[in-house]
């Protein structure tokens, strides 16, 4: 290295040691990863016999996972300065879609494939609207979210669709079956919303295409002047969240031994927000973690069994989801303010 | 100095007879331009001369109305912002068009990343380069490196990391326009160093500035533009120092023309 001469002591900001530069680099989702552990700390010092039994997990690996894989894919919508409204109308109808395409016979693995490249579809179309429209993303997909919540239960009526044959084929295991883990039985869906959140973290941190979406939501001008397409970037962040959302469609319904109700998906919403931001990812754009994220889902899945399981009557439950969000924001002010 | 333009160097870039209109507006009204080979041409002018048109013209932003556009001695037609780029002629704005909250190797491939072909990022390659490019212009130190966060950087660093993605570019004409505006000392001759590293390399820089000091200390040869149109240029050695130039651009702006004739004819437009 050939160091030019700065005068030492005119400039006080030290050479990062690489404890340092692994924090600077990865400090959103560690500090995500410790909130994940006080909580799980806190509800555990209240009754440590039940937080140890690895079967009191099973039904937090099974409900957890659809909260993950959407969580994960609206990092890329709010770190290119957008947000997505309209995913739980996504996964409503991409169940809907996949119970539809099994029940005309369609086996359960292409179905789903089919079902996710829908989801897709519906995302460039939503995101279309946003980007070309020049519509604030925030009111275009929550007018999104109810209109394609009104198709769907429009066309089915609201009658539930469900396909019993299908339980016990090949297909459907691939998504529900159980690994036994020392008592503690971890489902494939958590598998897959595991290997979903690698590829996500690959996407994000060392593909073309998430480093631009960072470059779009730090500073669209200068993206733009470097020569950067920003609007099929902004176009293509609402791909990835349809893309999840219907992935999520169809483990939903799988999960509910695959019963589809029109509703379904609906209670996502807030809960993946709140898992965004306990994850650490700012509001403002151009910077995100996907492993914040991973642990975000886990913090907020955790809360309400968690809570009750402590000892904590039901009606302290939103109490405590509260405290958490309020305080972990709190705390992710600390870890880092946004650089100019 | 080393590197600084000869008499004989051939111009680059040429600008032409250029005009440019906005409405009823004449901006420019026939700007006659050479910048040469390995030189730093200080561009200079009062505000609303038709600078910053002048920069827009040659960063190809603006389409001039009539006249034409020579590089390297070859027309180049339609101009806009590819053209130049693909001429070789890379323009860092004011703005800098950084992303700050990113690091610079990551700035300085913001549009054009080394990718394998699955679009995978090639990290260590860009690394690598980015630490050449900076080495390339003195844009080294202890205190930081490619990984460093351009929102901790000083406003001079920030404008070492636009020239250094400018250097991979392939730009053979780097234009800045006001890098030192609203700088501080130090920052400013930090930035001084790069120029100076970037006209050693053997390319070729447009500096444009307010402040006619910093002009002067880091420009090899002045153009000087009044209300659209080439009130004077000529080499450093012409002048009796930057206090003439100054003289002489105050006396532009009172009367609309300057003294030509206290400038020292032999070095005064060499190629005219």
């Amino acid at each position: 290295m050939t160091a030019t001469p700065t005068a030492p002591g005119i400039d006080s900001r030290g050479s990062p040691g690489w404890l340092r530069l692994f924090y600077r680099r990865n400090g959103r989702a560690l500090n995500a990863c410790l909130t994940f552990l006080l909580v799980w700390g806190f509800f555990a010092a209240n009754n440590p016999t039940l937080f140890l039994i690895p079967g009191y997990y099973n039904a937090f690996l099974f409900s957890v996972p659809a909260t993950i894989i959407i969580t994960t894919a609206l990092v890329f919508v709010v770190v290119a300065g957008e947000i997505d409204l309209a995913f739980p109308s996504v996964m409503g109808a991409a169940g809907g879609l996949f119970m539809t395409l099994v029940i005309s016979g369609v086996p359960v693995l292409p179905a789903a494939g089919l079902t996710m490249l829908g989801g897709a579809v519906l995302g460039a179309g939503i995101g279309a609207i946003v980007v070309y429209g020049r519509i604030s993303s925030l009111v275009a997909t929550l007018g999104l979210n109810f209109f394609i919540v009104g198709i769907v239960n429009l066309l089915a009526q609201g009658r539930n669709i469900e396909s019993r044959d299908s339980i016990g084929t090949f297909g459907y295991r691939f998504f529900t079956g159980k690994w036994d883990l020392f008592g503690l039985q971890v489902p494939n869906h958590f598998l897959i919303a595991v290997a979903w959140t690698v590829l996500c973290y690959v996407l994000f941190r060392y593909h073309r295409f998430g480093i631009r979406v960072q470059m779009v939501g730090d500073n669209p001008d200068s993206a733009r002047q470097m020569g950067i397409d920003i609007d099929r970037v902004r176009v293509g962040v609402f791909v990835w969240s349809g893309l999840a959302a219907a992935l999520c469609g169809v483990i939903l319904v799988q999960t509910a031994n695959m019963v589809w109700f029109p509703t379904s998906g609906k209670a996502y919403l807030l809960i993946a927000l709140a898992a965004l931001f306990v994850g650490g990812t700012p509001t403002w754009g151009g910077v995100g973690t996907i492993w914040g994220a991973f642990f975000g889902a886990l913090t907020v899945t955790l809360i309400p069994s968690g809570a009750v399981g402590a000892g904590f009557a039901g009606f302290w439950t939103d109490f405590i989801f509260g405290l958490v969000i309020i305080l972990t924001m709190v705390a992710h002010r600390f870890g880092g303010a946004r650089v100019r | 100095m080393s590197g600084a333009a000869s008499p004989l160097a051939a111009p680059i870039v040429e600008l032409r007879d250029i005009v440019k209109r906005f409405g009823s507006v004449e901006a420019l009204s026939g700007v006659t331009m050479e910048v040469r080979q390995g030189e730093v041409l200080g561009l200079l002018g009062d505000n609303g001369a038709g600078k910053s048109t002048l920069v827009k013209t040659l960063a190809g932003v603006h389409d001039p109305d009539a006249g034409e556009i020579r590089v390297r001695g070859r027309k180049v037609s339609p101009w806009n912002p590819l053209a130049a780029r693909e001429a070789g002629i890379e323009t860092v704005f004011q703005d800098r068009a950084l992303a700050p909250q990113h690091s610079i190797v990551t700035n300085i491939f913001m549009g054009r990343e080394i990718t394998n072909r699955w679009g995978l990022i090639r990290v260590s390659r860009q690394v690598a380069e980015a630490n050449r490019l900076m080495r390339e212009i003195g844009f080294t130190s202890k205190v930081f490196n490619p990984e460093s966060i351009v929102g901790h950087l000083s406003g001079g660093e920030r404008q070492g990391v636009a020239i250094a993605r400018a250097l991979y570019n392939r730009a053979d004409v780097i234009v800045l326009d006001e890098p030192t505006t609203a700088l501080s000392l130090t920052e400013t001759q930090k930035v001084f160093r790069f120029v100076q590293a970037v006209r050693d390399s053997g390319r070729t820089v447009v500096f444009i500035g307010h402040n006619i000091y910093h002009v002067w200390d880091i420009a090899d040869r002045f153009f000087v533009i009044d209300r659209g149109r080439t009130a004077f240029q000529g080499a450093k050695a012409a002048f009796r120092g930057a206090d003439h130039l100054i003289e002489m651009m105050h006396q532009l702006a009172e009367t609309g023309r300057a003294d030509l004739g206290s400038l020292d004819p032999e070095k005064l437009a060499p190629s005219a």
